[in-house]
């Protein structure tokens, strides 16, 4: 990544123009071409430094309002079987192993969405049943303080 | 909350997995769902404006690029959450800030360039806050995949 690169994700981290043609518009600030730019964006995907070049989506205002952050408290023998059985789940966005802690001991977290606490709450019983693992924590989001995904400086 | 009829689902489908990377990419969103360029970019201009859509853009990896990201689990006094949620959300590098029902109440995630300014961010943190803070980062990743059920 050089520092074109960099310009070029600073420029479009927050959003690309919705224009007709928007990568001639960054093209034009960067002071390079559109093939240039589209060329940069799919070497930056294939490194992975992109995930996805994408919509990120407003799950609230599409009518998927409850988010369960959910941690189970899985033995270590158990964590790589019991992480790919969670993620297999559609209702799960993101699943991880996380560290531990002596004030939480629960190291498998996914998070569940659904459209209402009922749904999620489904959703976590058929899990912990698929995992043969009932001691975890469901915590919904009361309230969203921030979401402007992963930006750099 | 926004109504979404057929066409809006499925642009919404689409491009939460890839945004067309071409010269005019609204004309071959319209193209695959049978719509006009400019019935595409209307649509999607109404989507972000009811927030349905946040942004198109990049999801960058921090790890990628140098980086290092936490979860932090922060134990806040209820009637000190707003002000210790302001504090925590002065940084840029805080990318997600939520308050959940628990002892530990505010959870919040940290993308920083460095593993440095990670535990500086930290650092500052708990000192402005006083609050005690867990800090739980990633062992390994099974799941980030991020597609909705539209």
């Amino acid at each position: 990544m050089d520092a074109i690169d960099r310009k070029l994700l600073k420029l479009t981290q927050d959003g690309i123009p919705l224009v007709p043609e928007p990568f001639v518009a960054i093209a034009s600030s960067l002071g390079i071409t559109e093939g240039e730019v589209l060329k940069r964006i799919s070497k930056l995907l294939e490194e992975g430094v992109i995930r996805r070049f994408a919509a990120s989506i407003g799950h609230r205002a599409i009518g998927i309002t409850a988010n369960a952050m959910c941690a189970w408290k899985v033995p270590n023998e158990r964590v790589r079987r019991v992480g790919e059985i969670i993620a297999n789940f559609d209702e799960v966005t993101h699943c991880y192993e996380r560290s531990c802690h002596p004030e939480w001991k629960y190291n498998i977290f996914a998070m569940v969405h659904g459209r209402t606490k009922k749904d999620c709450e489904e959703t976590v019983k058929r899990i912990s049943k698929a995992i043969a693992i009932y001691d975890h924590k469901v915590l919904f989001s009361e309230r969203e303080f921030k979401k402007t995904g992963v930006r750099i400086e | 909350m926004i109504e979404l009829d057929e066409v809006d689902k499925a642009i919404l489908d689409i491009i939460q997995v890839g945004f067309p990377l071409t010269h005019r990419p609204f004309d071959e969103l319209g193209r695959r769902l049978d719509i006009s360029g400019e019935e595409a970019i209307s649509r999607v201009k109404r989507l972000k404006a009811a927030g349905a859509i946040r942004r198109i853009g990049p999801i960058i990896d921090m790890k990628k690029l140098g980086g290092s990201s936490t979860l932090i689990a922060m134990n806040t006094p209820s009637e000190r959450v707003n002000e210790v949620a302001a504090i925590i959300n002065e940084y840029s590098e805080v990318s997600h800030n939520y308050l959940r029902p628990n002892k530990y109440n505010i959870w919040f995630t940290i993308s920083a360039s460095s593993k440095e300014r990670l535990d500086q961010i930290l650092r500052e943190i708990r000192d402005k806050t006083g609050c005690e803070c867990l800090n739980l980062p990633v062992v390994k990743m099974f799941k980030l995949g991020v597609r909705f059920d539209i």
